[in-house]
């Protein structure tokens, strides 16, 4: 369970989050929708620990950000969460099977001899075979994209958070990609925050939907109740108007 | 008025954060050193790294330096006893104190330590030290520390290097120009010579290790702004590195010295 409540951020004089409050129960996903620049990888990297938000709280399974006290505290911490980087950040010195493999020495007791097998298995998922020894340079954009999404669920987090998952992939492989969501949420239970610009995708993961617009959540719903929103914001988002309350701000 | 004093307001903020930050890195280096199992393997790639990297510009210029204080010692040794007097005990004494750790500093501040500049700051503005964060370790502990160590462990070992290869550089031209006898060479440094002298040069360089680590570690790891801010760091550092080298040499000298640590 995750629970967000008045999350401010700012970069200099640019307040991105304005007091987000955003409820995640425990199996939900919440596919997190929002135009460009609103703040969604921002909202993402505050929830996993990465920065440090100006104020408001966060507090997942009953602890409390504000509560941990020294690194190894916050290094606990992000250990709870899977996450997929928008730009998917692979370690460009390291094999595609070494990155997928890569956080579970850290997070998990698996013997090092099964790693390899362990990242062909997770990369299946992803639908990639046969790149486990490239390098993340001789690989195209989507197939990063995916190797990074099989990085962050290689652990088996109870937490994921995806920032865009199938943003730069083709029709298909966002279905694979929207499958596999769905699986680690209906089979494994895993709790989810998705930020995507994907509708088609939103619609099909998510248990419920949040705006983000101006700093704060606009609206939130399930699918449907966002379907037939009268909100006008939230209409021109999801079809995709260019004129509307979002494009005169 | 108002405009100038902002400014410097502005500038001496900034000047505590970095330190701030610098400072907040050691510390933190510290703490994971004790807390968490050390990374063996990365330790010694980077300690080969170091190494490969550094040793033959390492050698060349002590061997030259060599050359060119023995050069010198005989020709005014020459020129005042009609005898090249003393010349392995000047070279040696000039490059076990002096030369060796400080010209090996540099030239390692100037490989390595851009090396490591670059390295850590494409990694940050790439997000894979945030990658590090959410897979469960610490750039710390990942980056900083191994890096830390292979310093601390291969410079002053390659200034014991430069020592030797910088009084061979002397023999030679001892030999070559001035025929002086290898043997009186060898004794003019081991008549004069004590361990303590050593260790001068010796705890030096491990200062000066200390030092370029983790200025470029630092340096490396608050780059912001894409490549170009990968080459600002990496310059940055090695500036920083090589002002700091020359700085800590005065004091680091006075206070062996007041140590009786000649
Ligand atoms: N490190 C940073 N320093 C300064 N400003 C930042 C930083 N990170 C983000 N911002 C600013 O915060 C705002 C929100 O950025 P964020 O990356 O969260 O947007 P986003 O909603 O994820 O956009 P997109 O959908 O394009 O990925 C942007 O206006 C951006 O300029
Ligand atoms: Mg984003």
């Amino acid at each position: 369970m995750i629970r967000i409540r008045g999350l401010l951020k700012s970069f200099g004089p640019r307040r991105v989050l304005r007091g987000v409050d955003l409820d995640v129960g425990a199996g939900e996903t919440v596919a997190v929708i929002g135009g460009s620049g609103c703040g969604k990888s921002t909202l993402l990297k505050c929830v996993v620990g990465l920065i440090p938000p100006d104020g408001g709280s966060i507090v997942v399974d009953d602890v409390a950000f504000g509560s941990l006290r020294d690194e190894a505290d916050r290094s606990e911490w992000r250990g709870k969460f899977g996450y997929l980087f928008q730009e998917g950040a692979l370690f460009d010195s390291m094999s595609v099977w070494e990155n997928v493999t890569f956080g579970l020495k850290y997070m998990t007791n698996t013997p090092p001899s099964r790693y390899r097998r362990i990242a062909s298995e997770k990369l299946a998922l992803v639908g990639l075979k046969g790149v486990e020894d490239l390098k993340p340079a001789q690989l195209s954009g989507g197939m990063k994209k995916r190797v990074a999404l099989a990085r962050a669920i290689a652990a088996s987090p109870r937490h994921i958070l995806y920032d865009e998952p199938t943003t730069g992939l083709d029709p298909i492989m966002s279905d694979v990609i929207n499958s596999l969501v769905l699986d680690l949420q209906k089979k494994l239970g895993v709790t989810s925050i998705a930020v995507t610009h994907d509708m088609n995708s939103a619609f099909k993961i998510a248990t419920r939907i949040a705006m983000l617009h101006e700093g704060r959540v606009l609206a939130s719903g399930t699918p449907d109740e966002i379907r037939k929103s009268s909100d006008p914001a939230v209409r021109q988002f999801i079809e995709g108007r260019s004129s509307g309350p979002i494009g005169d701000v | 008025m108002t405009g100038l004093l902002e400014r410097i307001g502005a500038k001496l903020l900034h000047i505590s954060a970095v330190m701030g930050g610098f400072v907040l890195l050691i510390r933190s280096t510290f703490f994971w050193i004790f807390r968490s199992r050390l990374e063996w393997r990365q330790t010694l790639i980077q300690m080969a790294k170091i190494g490969a990297d550094s040793l033959p510009v390492t050698v060349m210029t002590s061997f030259f330096t060599g050359m060119v204080l023995a050069l010198q010692t005989g020709i005014s040794s020459q020129r005042l006893f009609n005898e090249p007097l003393f010349v392995g005990t000047v070279v040696s004494f000039a490059m076990v104190m002096e030369l060796s750790p400080v010209l090996t500093a540099l030239v390692v501040a100037g490989r390595a330590g851009a090396a490591i500049a670059a390295e850590l700051g494409t990694m940050r503005v790439t997000e894979q030290v945030d990658a590090l964060l959410t897979l469960g370790t610490d750039p710390v502990r990942y980056l900083v520390i191994p890096r830390f160590l292979a310093f601390m462990l291969v410079l002053p070992l390659l200034t014991v290097l430069s020592d030797f290869s910088g009084s061979v550089g002397g023999l030679f031209v001892a030999v070559m120009r001035f025929g002086i006898p290898d043997n009186t060479y060898w004794h003019d440094i081991i008549d004069f010579m004590e361990t303590k002298h050593f260790y001068h040069g010796f705890i030096k360089s491990a200062v000066f290790a200390f030092a370029i680590s983790f200025i470029c570690a630092y340096k490396g790891l608050s780059t912001s702004g894409g490549a170009e801010g990968v080459g600002r760091s990496t310059t940055g550092a090695v500036v920083s590195s090589m002002v700091a080298v020359l700085l800590l040499d005065y004091f680091a000298s006075s206070v062996l010295v007041a140590m009786g640590i000649p």
